[in-house]
């Protein structure tokens, strides 16, 4: 056995003369010092790396099989959505494979939204995490590229016309956007040849600029260490060694609770992909099991629920502003939606980073707005003229809730330095 | 830059010359990368114009037929459906077509030609949807009790009356598109071409 692990130490001494593989090990997992209280909302970093590789390697599956091309075959169906329909009936466990792909989109965005949501809670964007929180906006918003460009690829109905609404949200910018727009398709209608390049964007272009940001987002992680519940620095109160006394090593703690969070995690996904695989609709839309008919746009269009907050400030925007047409402005309030995030570092004034120690207006104005953000994401699924109870028009709630969307953001200086905060503990607690 | 003891003034200069010629080359180099985007040779070829008989569209019937990959409308309207053209002005954003959206002979109270036919591009000047037509007129629509006929975007709501003009307050900024056309005769409308003056 001696013998055995002298050759095991010796071979990994040669690695590490090469190569710094123990200094890594050390630094990024067995000597990497994370706080000890994480709750359950210390679950989704991980669990978004998860999902990552599924859709990675699901993804390389695909485009085995996968065609993008617009032309219609022998019986009339465009190839690319044959191509799907081929890998769902005729490759063995190709449903297995793009369910598991179509259903990991969905997740990817669960995770993130929820991964977000903790930055919200635990002010994990603050000071000096702000690198970290704009490299993770900067994976949020590849990540909506990704979604975007990887729902054209089947070529139903569904993808054909949603990539008709957001191409065409460039040609609303004043003087450009019209070229802009035939330039994005390259075609003046979407086509083929706007196929095969979202194809290009899905695989290969949006993937390689999200590995980078996400080392980009560990490797700033690591170097100021982790925020925690209590909104506090462990690494104020180190021990003899300098080791922060409320931290803990990521391996093995971490990667172990990690694996019980996967566990379950897995067992819903599983659910999900074996049984109910289109989310009622909401995870693979009805409309997109048609083949893409570029004459008729389906009677009720509207994108996949991570998009639908967003697609609601779109469409609250009714007035021309400052003599340009409303259209721009819809398409602005939905860019803005997206990065007001980024000002998040400096928009708080909080004494306190953690909603454990953070007074009554945080509280009520955060929850107004989760609830508005659910709100608009559902009316974003519905048809503009859909009324709550068959007699509430939804419209103007979504005006409404749009401007408290900007509001609750623009005001945070105010109103994140008013409130009555309490004082922050001076070592982390376990609740 | 200062040139002093440490700075070897020619050699600075050579560097700022060599990374400024490289930047350039660099730029130079985007450029077919860029352009290779845009719309292939065979893509601007593409869109011949379309010929459509309407000898069989009767008052109040639609039909759609494919140009340069867009739906494009030829509805034959009723007398009545005219004469609501003219009660719902102060209703529509641009009830006199004063925005460049049509050729200028369609540039009259029913953008057409012929005032019964119009020929339009089924595309939402909005996002690029293709509104749903809404002919029922009143309640039935489902739209409002005074609705006189016309088309509702499904993506966003936008509303156009029956010459394709958008509502006022509406997300569409713009009437719907009249593409170039022209009449061979009574009964044979071509699409993409018209009338050289």
């Amino acid at each position: 056995m001696s013998k055995v692990n002298a050759i095991l130490q010796g071979t990994l001494n040669w690695v590490d003369e090469r190569f710094p593989l123990t200094s890594n090990w050390k630094a990024h997992l067995s000597e990497y010092y994370a706080p000890k209280n994480f709750n359950f909302w210390y679950f989704f970093g991980s669990l978004a790396m998860l999902v990552l590789v599924i859709q990675i390697v699901t993804g390389i599956f695909l485009t085995m099989h996968y065609k993008p091309d617009a032309a219609l075959n022998a019986s009339g169906v465009p190839v690319a959505f044959a191509s799907v329909e081929y890998i769902m009936r005729d490759v063995s466990w190709g449903w297995l494979i793009r369910y598991m792909h179509s259903t990991g989109a969905s997740a990817f965005f669960l995770v993130v939204y929820l991964h977000m949501f903790r930055g919200l809670l635990y002010g994990s964007y603050r000071k000096p995490r702000e690198l970290i929180w704009l490299f993770g906006i900067g994976i949020f918003l590849c990540l909506m590229g990704e979604a975007f460009f990887g729902y054209l690829l089947p070529w139903g109905q569904m993808s054909f016309w949603g990539a008709q609404v957001i191409v065409n949200l460039f040609s609303a910018i004043p003087l450009i956007g019209n070229d802009l727009s035939i330039w994005l398709r390259g075609d003046y209608v979407v086509g083929d040849a706007t196929l095969n390049r979202f194809f290009a964007f899905h695989v290969i272009a949006m993937p390689l600029v999200l590995l980078g940001l996400v080392g980009a987002h560990i490797i700033a992680l690591h170097e100021v260490g982790s925020n925690n519940p209590d909104g506090i620095e462990i690494k104020k109160k180190k021990d003899a060694n300098g080791i922060p006394l409320d931290g803990i090593p990521f391996h093995p703690y971490y990667s172990v609770k990690d694996i019980v969070g996967v566990v379950v995690f897995l067992m819903v996904f599983s659910v999900i992909v074996f049984f109910m695989p289109e989310g009622g609709g909401y995870f693979l839309e009805y409309n997109n099991f048609f083949p893409a008919d570029p004459l008729v746009t389906p009677p009720h269009i509207a994108p996949v629920w991570y998009f639908t907050p967003y697609y609601s400030l779109l469409r609250a925007v009714t007035y021309p502003l400052f003599g340009i047409d409303a259209k721009f402005w819809g398409v602005v309030a939905m860019g803005a939606g997206t990065l007001i995030f980024a000002f998040l570092p400096w928009l708080d004034r909080s004494p306190v980073k953690s909603i454990r120690y953070r007074g009554p207006i945080t509280k009520w104005l955060l929850s107004i707005w989760v609830v508005g953000f659910f709100i608009l994401g559902f009316l974003g699924t519905k048809d503009p003229a859909y009324k709550f109870f068959g007699f509430i028009p939804g419209a103007p709630i979504a005006q409404l809730l749009s401007v408290y969307y900007f509001l609750f953001f623009l005001t945070m200086p105010i109103w994140s330095s008013l409130d009555r905060c309490k004082p922050e503990p001076d070592r982390v607690t376990m609740k | 830059m200062s040139c002093d003891d440490t700075v070897d003034c020619g050699r600075r200069r050579l560097l700022v010359a060599t990374a400024a010629a490289g930047g350039v080359a660099g730029v130079a180099v985007a450029v077919p990368f860029v352009a290779s985007m845009l719309p292939s040779e065979r893509a601007k070829a593409a869109g011949a114009p379309v010929e459509v008989d309407i000898s069989q569209l009767a008052p109040g019937e639609m039909k759609t037929v494919e140009w340069r990959g867009k739906p494009v409308w030829i509805i034959n309207r009723t007398k009545e459906q005219l004469e609501s053209l003219t009660k719902i002005s102060d209703k529509l954003a641009d009830p006199k077509s004063e925005k460049n959206m049509q050729p200028d002979y369609a540039k009259n109270e029913t953008r057409s030609i012929k005032p019964e036919i119009l020929v339009a591009v089924g595309i939402c000047t909005h996002l690029g949807c293709s509104p749903t037509e809404k002919f029922k007129t009143g309640a039935e629509s489902g739209i409002e009790a005074d609705w006189p006929g016309g088309f509702i975007c499904p993506c966003h709501g936008s509303t156009f009356d029956l010459a394709g003009r958008v509502y006022k307050s509406k997300p569409a900024p713009d009437n719907l598109e009249i593409p170039p056309h022209m009449y061979l005769g009574d009964a044979k409308l071509i699409i993409g071409e018209e009338k050289k003056a």
